[in-house]
């Protein structure tokens, strides 16, 4: 058996007493205002008839004794209790969640650790890299003296890949061109909306391809040109190839 | 004894500091530099909130938003590279002028002649190198998570854009040790811009600085690679962060 605290005691008692004293006017302190004077509300309303006799039954009884073994002595209700029902309100019907809850964490350690860390690594690596490899400085530059064969900068050779099979139109404005313009538009072009691999066969692939095809590009035009640009193998002819 | 009255000394002197006005206007009201700190999840966000990091990182982010596995932090790392070669391209400026008769003396005298001048010639270099590559894999990156699609269209364009800044500013760079390699990459990169239609020779001009690449041409490209394009691209970095973190931080696990 659990102690009932005192001052639930008390306010219990209270309401039995008030009960007990007001007993077939329940509302008796509520003030009438301008609704029609009756003990129970007419039937006419939202709620539902069943549950209203239950409470109009209860209210005409007794409260039940506080403390005690809860007898079901004055209730009404299938259990004693005498509280009604009003109504059920689903979840979701009166409060529209729109943002639902984001598993999130703190920026501060968990993203500037990674960062902080990563960023590191990459001055470990280019330290040791600057130490042991040295930027090349050729001989003074000479307008008289032209390299065979004189090469782009290494993300162009692409294009001077394309430079030996195409009008220079073509290979240095036109599919470069196209490129850049179909990259840049890419979302407006592509409507798909998932995200998902499975549901973007096309455009990876597409990306791929593409990708693939200045990469093999480069490649030969890094390792496999040689004096004259002419294709040569580098297991061979040597390498051809300044960073 | 002594060594306490020390610390007490100590303590006591790093409590002024922490008290004074200087140390206060420095640090915003919340600061950890004010107030220590200690792990809690309120200092955790001050940590950003009253720190200029807030204007790069908001205080919390998705969870999934930090695997390393999702984004190999190839868009931190370009953004990491550029801060590098800005500290050692700021290093060589010291040491080289952009004339003809002068450049090459000074990249070969920064090399045998100033301390630590090889080795950050060298990182800038590579460095140089790794960011062309990491900003390609970080767009490529993007496109694979179809990141580009909406809301982030536009972020996708203006990163399209940083790519070719980064190539321009790469390339640039290219001619400015004035030996033979630079003049004849130059040579045969800017013959391309040449045959652009209907203004290629203009094009071509304005580049070189003349119809053929010569000491103007340095200047023209040394200006352009040490002031120009770092603006031009620090202002479309600035909108590429901004408009992270306005459409939502990185796109979601696929």
């Amino acid at each position: 058996m659990t102690e009932i605290p005192e001052h639930l005691r008390k306010r219990a008692e209270a309401a039995k007493a008030k009960a007990a004293a007001g007993g077939d006017a329940p509302s008796a302190d509520t003030p009438p205002a301008d609704a029609p004077t009756g003990t129970a509300p007419t039937g006419d309303e939202k709620i539902p008839s069943h549950l209203l006799d239950r409470g109009t039954a209860a209210a005409d009884m007794p409260a039940a004794p506080a403390g005690g073994p809860a007898a079901p002595v004055g209730g009404s209700g299938p259990d004693g209790h005498n509280q009604r029902l009003l109504t059920v309100v689903k979840s979701g019907s009166i409060q529209d969640t729109r943002a639902l809850p984001v598993d999130k964490v703190h920026v501060w350690p968990h993203l500037l650790v990674a960062e902080f860390l990563s960023a590191l690594a990459v001055t470990l690596f280019l330290l040791l890299f600057a130490i042991f490899v040295n930027a090349p400085l050729l001989e003074l530059a000479d307008f008289n003296k032209t390299p065979n064969p004189s090469k782009a900068p290494w993300y162009f050779l692409g294009l001077q890949e394309l430079l030996t099979m195409f009008h220079p139109m073509v290979a240095g404005v036109t599919i470069p061109g196209i490129g850049l313009i179909l990259l840049i538009m890419a979302p407006y072009i592509d409507r798909n909306p998932s995200k998902r691999p499975e549901d973007r066969k096309f455009a990876i692939s597409l990306m791929t391809i593409h990708l693939m095809f200045w990469a093999v590009l480069v490649m030969i035009g890094s390792f496999f040109r040689g004096p004259g640009f002419n294709f040569v193998f580098p297991w061979n002819a040597g390498l051809f190839f300044e960073l | 004894m002594a060594d306490d009255k020390k610390s007490g000394g100590m303590s006591q002197m790093s409590e002024q500091v922490q008290a004074s006005q200087a140390w206060g206007s420095i640090f915003r009201p919340g600061s950890i530099f004010r107030k220590g700190y200690s792990d809690s999840p309120r200092n955790r966000s001050y940590v950003i909130m009253n720190s200029v990091l807030y204007h790069l990182h908001p205080v919390k982010v998705k969870r999934h938003a930090v695997k390393v596995s999702y984004t190999l932090c190839l868009g931190g790392l370009s953004f990491f590279l550029f801060i590098h070669l800005t500290v050692t391209g700021i290093f060589l400026m010291f040491f080289y002028r952009p004339t003809a008769a002068q450049a090459w003396n000074d990249i070969q005298t920064l090399q045998t002649a100033v301390g630590f001048g090889l080795l950050v010639r060298n990182m800038h270099r590579w460095a140089a190198h790794l960011m062309v590559l990491s900003v390609f894999l970080h767009m490529a990156r993007v496109f694979y998570h179809g990141a580009y699609k909406p809301p982030r269209e536009f972020n996708w364009v203006i990163g399209v854009m940083l790519l070719q800044f980064t190539l321009l500013l790469s390339f640039t760079g290219y001619l400015l040790p004035w030996d033979q390699l630079a003049l004849w990459a130059v040579t045969v990169g800017t013959n391309m811009m040449g045959f652009t239609p209907v203004f290629g020779e203009q094009v071509r001009f304005v580049l070189l600085g003349g119809v053929e690449i010569g000491t103007d041409t340095l200047l023209r490209w040394y200006t352009l690679h040490v002031l120009m394009l770092p603006f031009v691209l620090v202002i479309f970095l600035a909108i590429h962060f901004w408009r992270v973190r306005k459409d939502g931080g990185i796109s979601g696990p696929l």
